[in-house]
């Protein structure tokens, strides 16, 4: 059988840019893990069900596991290896799921971080429901969300806190 | 692999000093400790099995697409042009090999827990052997450069396959008409009775008796990883090193020696970070775990193989499934006089776990109560499904529902409260130990070491507000709306043996090293095991860094399963942690010149209680420990043979001594130790559309000694989510053929936030007294009751017997059809 045919991507991720050749039928997810070695992208269910692939698109969530990655050549990707500020003093998010024990396992918690950190952009201050239905898209088998719960809501009060955590 | 190395970012991801080192007189055990783990996790920098497979070859399987067939020809010729192409494998050739390698890879995978009772015992084989048994069994295998070409090759595999009728459901593997082994008469594995009194006699003579006939679906672990293998043979060496997302990295590893014919030496086992277990990846070894590392040798080149959802769906292992009948005679106080009761449980194709999931059915069935005599009797019967193996609760949520639902039908056909017949029949305070006459899933006598069940009784009633709900109840009818209230209650064996160990090192430089042997997947061990060392060893908790299920650190260990790792490794690391304590006060005694009972250890530095200004670091105890002829720094220069010290007559290490500032140690119970909760639930249903919202979830829980309070209360929320999951939402739904239905996310409907209610948790800490730190388990306590405490709200709100779980909404409409009354 032929080779399979070739595509020339150009990947932005976390600021950082880079050129690869993919398989045409490369998922972003893979591409993503595999090509650029950035592993803290998990992939769950390779259906978009589950979200643990999530990664932000010029600033919304995607399923890293539903997209090609020649579809996003060019555009600007955030994984969780991006959330944390250049120094290395964490995402809101990050220091809340720590202090509110919203992870257990962590095979999941990337989806749930990207998505929260793109969620509190748009909604600095979300009532328990909201954060609820924030995160309704995502699977943890683990915490039984409750504490997930209360890092929305403790991230969002973090990043409200004056000097303090927010991306400004 | 999965150390806590320190964060290479400067910034810590906690506030400060939330993990700074405790005075002594303030234990960390029993603190709500945030987890050492975390800031690698959040970071992306978590290293799972997937995360390792850069450089290897990726296999891939081709899956049986019959529930039961006759496999009579495995076709390549599509295949074998494939770019990328690397092997393809078929049984044959596992005959082959094993007869040019002296390798096992063509015999039957192990049967693991072996029982008396378990007389037609079966596993199956890494590749099918002419035979197939269930959708998804392995027949061939693929290695190619990536996932992508390996899948495209499977693609072009042609099977040839002579389907023979399967046999699906509890039902047709009773009736026996066809067999899932032709060896296997009636379809039956095993068939055990287990018996204290003379149950029937009690129920003939009771002056009330009741039968009921119960339900339970299938559901699975649903890890949100799934399974995985990376191999890698180095042939220079003649050595193995195999990473799994296995709960028992010494279990894969005795495997797989065995299966390549290897020396135990020779073979390495490292659980990375693991995504999720929940009993899934207990089970071992897998047919991959076998074949991977096979092939990485046969290749002569690194290995990988990446479960994707679909094959975990339809070849990993599944629950839950059984039918029950119970015969109840009983008192007009509700007590219960004579308790009968016969499972039909679902083992699927194979039986590799032996019967320990119907076991302890039919053993913690009791939970927390007295009956005067109780029989049990159960059949494990084949069935052309995936395999059952042990999901969280392992049994135990089947047999709480078949008690549980039980008592409930006694109250009813009383007219009494529920609570009151429960507490009929509770274990009293002063009964401990409460000998239930029965041999447990270890193989020893079911005795309850502790606890406090009326106590409990009164607290879950008081914190769901039991008393006044009938009113509230009322109310709501008043205004067309259905609500009602469910108690379950369970006692859950943990901690099972047979035992596990711990190692504790301390560095010259002061660097705690914990080495335990059990596996990890999400419980937060590199936490509770430094919570732990820390307090019993007077060390900072940021200088303990805890390894776990990594064979080249601890060789000697059985799994994370069964609620034990915190009874098991908890002690054992207490113990090795206390002997190395033990070295350190004489050796730095002997340095100090003042007796080691003066002495103590706080925050590692080792002084004279009273007068601190005399003390030694106990990384200075470290250097001394170990007597040098090198020094490789300066603080090693110390214990060098010219540096003074140590008598002219005796050898630098006496006798009975080693070197080094380190010890192992075990723990090995006499047996279980036994946990208990109590959870109530308030739903609503809606009079339309029968759909079931949950208004509050109550959990009063007791696991002996709590290490970390935020970590068992998270342990117990995931437990209670899964309880949601398997009442309201999860089942493995198959087809006549024996297909599943819903072999995906999309379908099989595992619950996301907006499905799991907010917990309401109170504890008790009754210690146990089997163990010196008094642990009990709670990995598992979630789940158990979930099932049966649904299945008795919603029967209240609606006033019709539940007797099937999981409950949709369209089986709950369907219910309410069926008991409507008539029309005139």
């Amino acid at each position: 059988m032929s080779t399979e045919q070739q595509v020339a991507v150009r990947l932005v991720v976390n600021g950082a840019e880079y050129a690869v050749e993919v398989p045409v039928r490369r998922l972003l997810s893979d591409a993503l893990r595999h090509d650029l070695g950035l592993t803290g992208t998990h992939v769950g269910c390779e259906h978009g069900v589950c979200g643990a692939c999530t990664v932000l698109l010029d600033g919304t969530p995607v399923r890293s596991c539903l997209l090609l990655a020649a579809s996003v050549d060019g555009q600007a990707l955030t994984t969780v290896e991006g959330l944390a500020r250049p120094g290395g003093e964490p995402h809101p998010v990050q220091r809340a799921f720590k202090e509110c024990h919203g992870l257990q396992c962590g095979f999941c918690t990337p989806g749930f971080l990207t998505t929260v950190a793109a969620y509190l952009e748009e909604h600095p201050d979300p009532s328990e429901e909201e954060a609820r239905d924030a995160v309704a898209g995502n699977l943890c088998r683990c915490t039984g969300y409750q504490n997930i719960v209360a890092s929305v809501l403790r991230a969002a009060q973090i990043t409200r806190e004056p000097g303090r955590g927010g991306r400004a | 692999m999965t150390s806590v190395e320190p964060t290479a970012h400067p910034a810590a991801l906690s506030s400060a000093g939330s993990l700074a080192g405790s005075p002594a007189d303030s234990p960390l055990v029993g603190s709500r400790v945030q987890r050492r783990e975390d800031d690698r996790l959040l970071r992306g920098r978590g290293k799972y099995v997937a995360d390792l497979v850069h450089g290897t070859l990726a296999a891939a399987f081709v899956r049986s697409p019959h529930a039961s067939a006759r496999v009579l020809d495995v076709d390549v010729t599509d295949a074998v042009d494939v770019e990328g192409l690397v092997a393809v494998y078929t049984y044959s050739d596992l005959v082959e090999a094993d007869a040019r390698d002296g390798t096992r890879v063509s015999q039957r995978l192990p049967l693991l827990v072996p029982h008396p009772d378990l007389s037609h015992g079966r596993t199956g084989y890494p590749l099918a052997d002419g035979v197939v048994r269930h959708v998804g069994e392995p027949v061939a295998m693929v290695v190619a450069t990536d996932r992508y070409v390996a899948e495209d090759v499977v693609d072009r595999v042609r099977v040839e396959y002579e389907p023979v009728p399967p046999v699906v459901g509890i039902e047709a593997a009773r009736a026996g008409e066809r067999q899932v082994h032709d060896d296997v008469p009636g379809n039956v594995a095993a068939h055990m009775v287990q018996a204290t009194g003379d149950a029937p006699a009690a129920i003939s003579a009771a002056p009330h008796v009741l039968e009921l006939d119960l339900d339970v679906e299938r559901s699975m672990s649903s890890p949100l990883e799934g399974r995985g293998v990376v191999a890698r043979w180095d042939a220079d060496d003649g050595s193995m090193r195999i990473w799994s997302a296995t709960q028992t990295s010494t279990g894969v590893r005795a495997a797989v020696a065995t299966k390549l014919a290897l020396p135990l030496a020779k073979v390495e086992c490292i659980t990375p970070d693991v995504g999720g277990g929940f009993g899934v990846k207990i089970m071992h070894p897998w047919p991959e775990e076998v074949l991977v590392p096979w092939a990485a040798r046969l290749l002569g080149h690194d290995v990988s193989w990446i479960e994707d959802r679909r094959e975990h769906f339809i070849s990993s292992a599944h629950e839950r499934r059984q039918l029950q009948h119970v015969r109840v005679g009983f008192d007009d106080d509700g007590r219960i006089l004579g308790l009968d009761v016969t499972l039909w449980h679902d083992n699927g194709a194979y039986t590799p776990y032996g019967i320990i999931v119907p076991i302890i059915s039919s053993t913690q069935l009791l939970g927390p109560y007295k009956p005067g005599a109780y029989q049990v009797e159960f059949f494990s019967l084949y069935t052309n499904t995936v395999i059952v193996t042990p999901y969280r609760g392992a049994g135990r949520p089947q047999g709480v529902f078949a008690m549980e639902r039980t008592i409930d039908a006694v109250a009813a056909e009383l007219g009494l409260d529920r609570a009151d017949v429960r507490a009929a029949n509770l274990i009293q305070p002063d009964e401990f130990p409460y000998d239930q006459g029965l041999t447990f899933q270890d193989g020893r006598p079911l005795i309850y070491d502790s606890g406090d069940y009326p106590e409990m009784l009164r607290k879950i009633k008081a914190l769901v507000g039991w008393d006044d709900f009938p009113a509230y109840r009322e109310a709501a009818r008043a205004e067309g709306r259905r609500v009602g209230i469910g108690l379950a209650c369970y006692v859950e064996g943990t901690g099972v043996g047979p035992y596990e160990g711990a190692h504790v090192q301390v560095e010259t430089s002061g660097r705690v090293n914990v080495s335990i042997g059990l596996t990890t997947q999400g419980q937060g061990h590199q936490t509770v095991f430094a919570q732990i060392a820390a307090d019993t060893l007077g060390v900072r908790m940021e200088d303990v860094y805890v390894t776990s299920g990594d064979t080249r650190r601890f060789g000697y260990a059985v799994g994370t399963f069964a609620s034990r790792a915190a009874v098991m490794s908890g002690n054992a690391v207490g113990l090795a942690a206390t002997r190395v304590r033990e070295k350190a006060l004489r050796i730095a005694g002997d340095a100090l010149e003042v007796d080691p009972g003066d002495l103590e250890i706080v925050d590692g530095v080792v002084r004279v209680v009273g007068a601190p200004a005399t003390s030694i670091p106990l990384a200075t105890v470290a250097v001394l420990s170990n007597p040098l002829r090198y020094a490789f720094d300066a603080s090693a220069a110390a214990a060098t043979q010219f540096a003074g010290g140590g008598s002219d007559d005796k050898p630098p290490i006496a006798d009975d001594d080693e070197p080094g500032l380190e010890a192992s140690d075990y723990y090995s119970p006499i047996r279980s130790t036994f946990a208990s909760g109590m959870h109530a639930a308030i739903v609503e249903t809606d009079p339309d559309t029968a759909e079931i919202r949950v208004l509050r979830y109550c959990v009063v829980h007791d696991c002996g000694t709590l290490v970390n309070p935020m970590i068992v209360e998270g342990q117990i929320h995931g437990g209670v989510a899964q309880g949601v999951g398997g009442a309201l939402y999860e089942k493995v739904e198959y087809d006549e053929n024996g297909q599943i239905l819903n072999a995906s996310f999309m379908d099989f409907l595992m619950p996301y936030a907006t499905e799991v209610p907010r917990i309401e948790t109170d504890h008790m800490e009754t210690p146990s007294p089997l163990n010196p730190l008094g642990i009990k388990g709670a990995g598992e306590a979630g789940v158990i009751p979930g099932m049966a405490v649904f299945a008795a709200a919603v029967e209240d709100a609606e006033g019709i017997p539940i007797r099937r779980m999981p409950i949709s909404p369209s089986e709950l409409f369907a219910l309410r059809e069926s008991h409507a009354p008539s029309p005139p």
